[in-house]
């Protein structure tokens, strides 16, 4: 660390890279509306969300449907998350931004905002639902037998027994796949709408100076450092339940 | 005497290996059956068909003279009046004890709230498990967890009840516990079919002793004669080997 630190600010480049990127009056002047920016990314995180958690938990449950009745919904789960999971998130967000207004179909929404949160949506939900599914296989079969044999039918034994524990033992990585949401948020700025990358941008041309970036990184920094803490504790409030489970 | 369960030919395999090669056994009402044989002489497999956990490859299976192996067959309705209890209680462990209790009657039979608690609080006080009602499995002894999923299985209000080896994962100072709850349900009436290891607890308990040996039943009879006077060489020679292990 000390050693990049010294190369860095010994290199030629340095006293011209710091006037362009720490600028201390421009990076006073452009926080406010580049935080005012800002609130859109937490919107369009928030909503994304709070969609992704239900859209994933239904794929992942399709996915684990077990019996040759299941199998046209099975793989109808599977093409979707090996779909989505294989197609870089931008272009997802580009063709369907540009794509779906295009059509001219009535009653469709136009506005690129909205279909850029689809498109985050779509490429999360494969994502998580793969997170759940992990729960999901986790929970040992006898406690569904053991649902099953009290005469709950196979759909009250998943919501009652299976689901609550495997959701619980899938919290972390789902936060963590919370935290990569975040950041790409950033990317719906891409087809227009304007967040906080965007304002950055918006910023630096208007200056020649590249400091609204640092601003931005710094915000998004500020938004994910509480969610990975957030994980970390978790992950440590649960290994120590699992010893005191075993202790007992 | 009332027949309550039968069995006709029931021939199981997994794979290549059959681990049920034609059973036939008759249980009245009221009556105790203990199944006895070498791990892996069919016992668990025998009873997680009869609750239909496992499907049958051959032959038949009557509750009450009533089909329960016939294709169409309600599965739940089944197992709401025949109650299982594994060798690894397999208690839920995100619920507590009282929900574990309740919540077959809640979900699987549809009773109000209040009156599956009461139901399940006059279980756990009969078996002297009232002050655990709000624990959570994990905070339970073995025996204690045991006596709470025999209590679940209870809470349905079966018409007969399956017992797989339930000392087999106690300690062996707990084993009393257990054993003197089924006891006491023997004395109650409750008709059950339990695949065990403990000879003494079969010799005592059981109505009527069934030696299984290779997915046949190849000796049945009151314990009397089969524990003092066995017929088969097999039923001797295993217990000739119990006897040595100072197990009976």
């Amino acid at each position: 660390m000390a050693a990049v630190a010294v190369a860095v600010a010994t290199s030629p480049g340095w006293p011209e890279v710091r006037r362009a990127f720490f600028a201390g009056e421009r990076f006073r002047d452009s926080l406010p509306d580049i935080a005012a920016a800002f609130l859109l990314n937490v919107r369009i995180f928030l909503i994304a969300e709070a969609v992704i958690l239900v859209t994933a938990l239904l794929v992942a449950v399709l996915r684990s449907l077990s019996g040759p009745v299941f199998f046209p919904l099975r793989a109808l789960a599977v093409g979707y998350a090996d779909l989505f999971r294989g197609v870089p998130t931008i272009l997802v967000i580009y063709l369907l931004g540009f794509g779906v207004p295009a059509l001219d179909i009535s009653g469709l929404p136009r506005s690129p905002l909205v279909w850029g949160v689809v498109a985050l949506v779509l490429v999360y939900t494969a994502y998580v639902s793969e997170v759940y599914r992990a729960g999901i296989e986790s929970v040992h079969p006898s406690q569904e037998a053991a649902a099953r044999s009290l005469g709950l039918t196979r759909f009250q034994a998943l919501r009652h027994v299976v689901l609550p524990q495997a959701v619980r033992r899938v919290v972390p990585p789902l936060l963590n796949d919370f935290i990569g949401l975040q950041k790409d948020t950033a990317l719906v700025a891409l087809i227009g709408p304007v967040e906080a990358f965007r304002q950055s941008q918006i910023e630096v041309a208007a200056t020649f100076n590249f400091t609204p970036y640092l601003v931005t990184a710094l915000l998004f920094i500020l938004l994910t450092i509480p969610m990975a803490r957030l994980t970390d504790w978790l992950v440590v409030r649960d290994r120590r339940r699992q010893l005191a489970g075993r202790a007992a | 005497m009332t027949e309550l369960l039968r069995l006709e030919g029931v021939r199981k395999s997994f794979g290549r290996e059959e681990v049920l090669r034609g059973i036939d056994l008759a249980v009245d009402e009221h009556e105790v059956v203990c199944l006895i044989g070498a791990s892996g002489s069919g016992k668990s497999t025998l009873l997680r068909c009869v609750n239909l956990l496992e499907p049958l490859d051959s032959g038949r299976i009557l509750l009450a003279s009533e089909e329960t192996t016939r294709p169409g067959v309600d599965v739940n309705r089944v197992r709401r009046r025949v109650g299982i209890v594994f060798q690894a209680f397999n208690l839920f462990p995100h619920m507590s004890v009282l929900r574990n209790v309740t919540l077959g009657p809640t979900e699987a039979l549809g009773l109000p709230r209040a009156e599956a608690e009461a139901r399940a609080d006059e279980l756990l006080r009969r078996f002297g498990l009232a002050e655990k009602r709000d624990e959570y499995p994990d905070r339970l002894s073995g025996g204690q967890q045991q006596r709470v999923a025999i209590v679940r299985a209870l809470a349905m209000r079966p018409d007969l009840l399956l017992l797989d080896e339930v000392t087999s994962a106690l300690d062996p100072e707990l084993v009393g516990e257990v054993l003197a709850l089924i006891r006491e349900l023997a004395q109650g009436g409750m008709t059950m079919l339990i695949a065990t290891h403990e000879m003494s607890f079969a010799r005592e308990t059981a109505d009527r002793v069934c030696f299984l040996d290779d997915g046949l039943i190849l000796e049945e009879g009151p314990p009397e004669t089969i524990f003092s006077a066995p017929q088969e060489p097999r039923t001797r020679q295993f217990l000739q080997r119990i006897v040595e292990a100072g197990r009976l």
